[in-house]
């Protein structure tokens, strides 16, 4: 294989990593704070795609200008359905939760997921069409020809989604360590009990946990529409699974693991189903159907040497 | 235990269901002589009249409905007045199963028009088979309903009581590889499945006949229909010199994977079979990248075709909401279709409804006409002895249907 094809698997696999590590990130924050695993943060981000797909099928203006200009709307209105849906969640199914056993927000925030599937699926209309979707819905397009970059091709929606996801975790590491809120999370994530006692409204943060994890899950789903130029109802349940794993495999608990964990999921992937082919003694457990095993692999093993993640640190000390 | 409490019930069951069949019989034979020498018989149907398949059911029924007022306006069987009773199948084989039931209790069932899947005409034969209810289908494509799961090395008619007037799939794949290799030109392909029944067999059978006529499938990959990101096979794909793909698969991730090639700037055609003809894989792939997709389909579209004009013009005369679809003048075929066989196996002279059954059933293998869709016959299987294939394709963002007729 040429310098290209590999130039090209791995610029594919960033761009599919930093999808992923958008939607860890929602993942590891309400863990570190709150020890949970959201299962549902899956379907919340499947929610801020289609929030956008409803404005821009409904409001009239947004078709006639161009998709650039209106990705801004869009963007925003992903992230208001995303936050609002999860900081619903946060009130009703996991706070009620709160001192109950490890497994009752589990069980929680599974029914939560399935109830969220459920109404896209049976409520969800566009113009001109029955009510509920059953299959994959058309998201719209940038029409312009993909990036050459010297023989690698790289999409408009694939560099979007590169630029948003490093200025999402570039805003969020300066908010986390340099705003008074970020440092009341930190706070909370170390100790919530002597927080609440140093005065901070833990309460508060954790809504503002879930509602970061939100909007970087919906601004994941957009460009995720962009690119591939679908959605569906039932789009997150594998993206929050693979979410979740690049989560456990950056070290849960910790915002940068997330990333890197989502970024080394997608160049496996990508190297998986692309590389392993020309490598004889693999071609025969290479290819797009192997890409998940590799990808799981991966996971174990990084598991077996570093149980805590590849940049888990404090995880131990509560979990 | 459980067995004999089950026995016990069940004989008092039969008895009463015996009875009471008999006092359906007395009673249809009082009002025959009372009345005139006219019988009125029941042809079950059977579609998705609801959800998101109820667009082709009711254009189904719709067909069904005209073969049945035209029957009896022109009195083609004398003596007998049809009457259709049409039953929603959600395109659920369980619902249609329960519909197959109640034709078979049901006396003035004479035979059933339907289904649109496959897989609830499945679920519906062995109990229309026995009840001994002939079945005629003008939309199920899937070569196991009549031949078995072994269609290929070892056919085996499965219910004697099946029939279907449209193609099979199992001609539409050799006949894509056909119009890849000579109409298209491409001797290297990619191949690319989705691990299900239809897709795997699609690309199994293209793989065989585009290997015999000299072509080379280079490539052959899976995707996982349940995600929708297929860099990885689009890269596979352009890096392994393919000049075409084909795709065993349905339209969702048809379309999904057209817009991903021609993103990563693979311009050559992508083809599928029937479950890729569908209106909503062009805003799938986008209306661009959507060019150049080509599918099969069984039969071919009956705008074209001479023999279908009465049938189009009596429909449009009738005033229904929903078009004809794809399935409408197969299903009006279908419908005649037993209607000439009750027309043979009333001569033989037998008017109620319950006693015409076996004898429909024997009559329908030889039934032979003319329809909409072209010669109406049946093989030893019950398939039809018109085999046609169309191709279509996708031209700056619409279906062009038909551009070429294969028969086999």
């Amino acid at each position: 294989m040429t310098a290209t094809e590999l130039t090209q698997l791995l610029a594919d696999g960033l761009i599919l990593g930093s999808m992923y590590g958008l939607i860890a990130v929602g993942y590891t924050m309400v863990y570190g704070i709150l020890q949970i695993i959201n299962f549902a943060h899956g379907e919340i981000y499947m929610l801020g795609g289609f929030g956008a797909l409803f404005v821009y099928a409904w409001v009239p203006g947004l078709r006639a200008i161009p998709l650039w200009a209106a990705l801004p709307v869009l963007l925003v209105v992903a992230v208001a359905v995303s936050v609002a849906a999860a900081t619903g969640a946060e009130r009703f199914a996991y706070r009620p939760l709160r001192g109950a056993p490890r497994l009752a927000p589990l069980i929680s925030a599974i029914g939560l997921s399935l109830f969220l599937q459920q109404v896209v699926f049976n409520f969800f209309t566009l113009p001109g069409s029955s009510m509920g979707v059953t299959a994959p819905v058309p998201f719209p397009q940038f029409e312009t020809a993909p990036l050459d970059l010297a023989g690698v091709q790289v999409s408009v929606a694939g560099l979007l989604t590169l630029a948003l996801a490093a200025f999402g975790m570039v805003a969020l590491t300066w908010f986390v360590r340099r705003t008074r809120t970020g440092r009341a999370m930190q706070a909370t994530a170390q100790d919530p009990a002597t927080a609440r006692l140093m005065g901070i409204d833990t309460d508060r943060i954790i809504v503002i946990a879930f509602a970061i994890g939100a909007a970087l899950a919906a601004v994941a789903c957009v460009t995720q529409g962009l690119r591939l130029g679908t959605v569906s109802y039932n789009m997150g349940f594998i993206t929050g699974l693979k979410g979740f794993t690049a989560a456990v495999l950056g070290g849960i608990g910790n915002i940068q693991g997330a990333m890197a964990g989502g970024v080394v999921l997608g160049l496996a992937e990508s190297l998986a189903s692309g590389a392993l082919p020309h490598i004889d003694a693999l071609a025969m457990f290479s290819g797009s159907v192997w890409k998940d095993v590799w990808a799981f692999v991966i996971l174990i093993v990084v598991l077996l040497i570093r149980p805590q993640g590849l940049f888990g640190e404090r995880v131990a000390d509560r979990a | 235990m459980r067995r004999t409490r089950l026995f016990r019930l069940g004989v008092p069951l039969a008895a009463g269901a015996l009875a009471l069949c008999a006092c359906g019989s007395r009673d249809k034979g009082a009002s025959a002589s009372g009345t005139s020498a006219t019988t009125t018989v029941t042809i079950g149907f059977d579609a998705p009249l609801s959800k998101d398949l109820a667009a082709v059911g009711l254009g189904m029924k719709n067909a069904a409905e005209l073969a049945v007022n035209q029957a009896n306006k022109n009195h083609t069987v004398p003596g007998v007045t049809f009457k259709l009773a049409a039953k929603d199948d959600q395109a659920t084989p369980t619902i249609g199963q329960q519909n197959a039931a109640a034709f078979a209790a049901d006396d003035d069932v004479v035979g059933v028009v339907g289904a649109y899947n496959s897989s609830v005409s499945a679920a519906m034969q062995s109990t229309l088979h026995q009840a001994g209810i002939v079945q005629i289908s003008g939309a199920n494509t899937n070569p196991a309903l009549t031949r078995g799961a072994d269609y290929k090395s070892a056919p085996k008619r499965q219910f004697d009581n099946y029939f279907r007037v449209i193609t099979t799939d199992d001609v539409q794949a050799p006949v894509a590889a056909e119009y890849f290799y000579q109409d298209l030109g491409i001797k290297k392909v990619a191949a690319v499945d989705d691990k299900k029944v239809y897709g795997a067999g699609l690309v199994k059978e293209f793989t065989e006949a585009f290997t015999a006529l000299g072509g080379k499938v280079v490539v052959h990959q899976s995707i996982n229909p349940d995600e929708s990101d297929y860099a990885s096979v689009v890269g596979t794909v352009k890096s392994s010199g393919a000049q075409g793909v084909y795709y065993g698969g349905e339209y969702p991730q048809a379309g999904a994977l057209k817009k991903q090639l021609v993103a990563a700037g693979f311009d050559g055609p992508l083809g599928g079979g029937d479950a890729v003809k569908d209106d909503a894989v062009i805003p799938l792939a986008g209306t661009k990248a959507a060019d150049g997709i080509y599918t099969t389909s069984d039969g071919r579209p009956v705008e074209d075709l001479a023999s279908a004009k009465s049938f189009i013009s009596a429909y449009k005369a009738a005033g229904y909401d929903e078009p004809y679809g794809v399935f409408g003048a197969y299903t009006y075929d279908a419908t005649n279709a037993l209607i000439q066989a009750v027309k043979a196996a009333a001569d033989t002279g037998a008017p109620a409804a319950k006693e015409l059954r076996p004898k429909v059933v024997k009559a329908m293998g030889s039934v032979t006409f003319t329809g909409a869709t072209g010669q109406v016959g049946f093989d030893e299987y019950g398939d039809s002895v018109n085999k046609v294939i169309s191709i279509n394709t996708v031209k700056n963002g619409a279906w062009q249907d038909g551009i070429k007729v294969f028969t086999k």
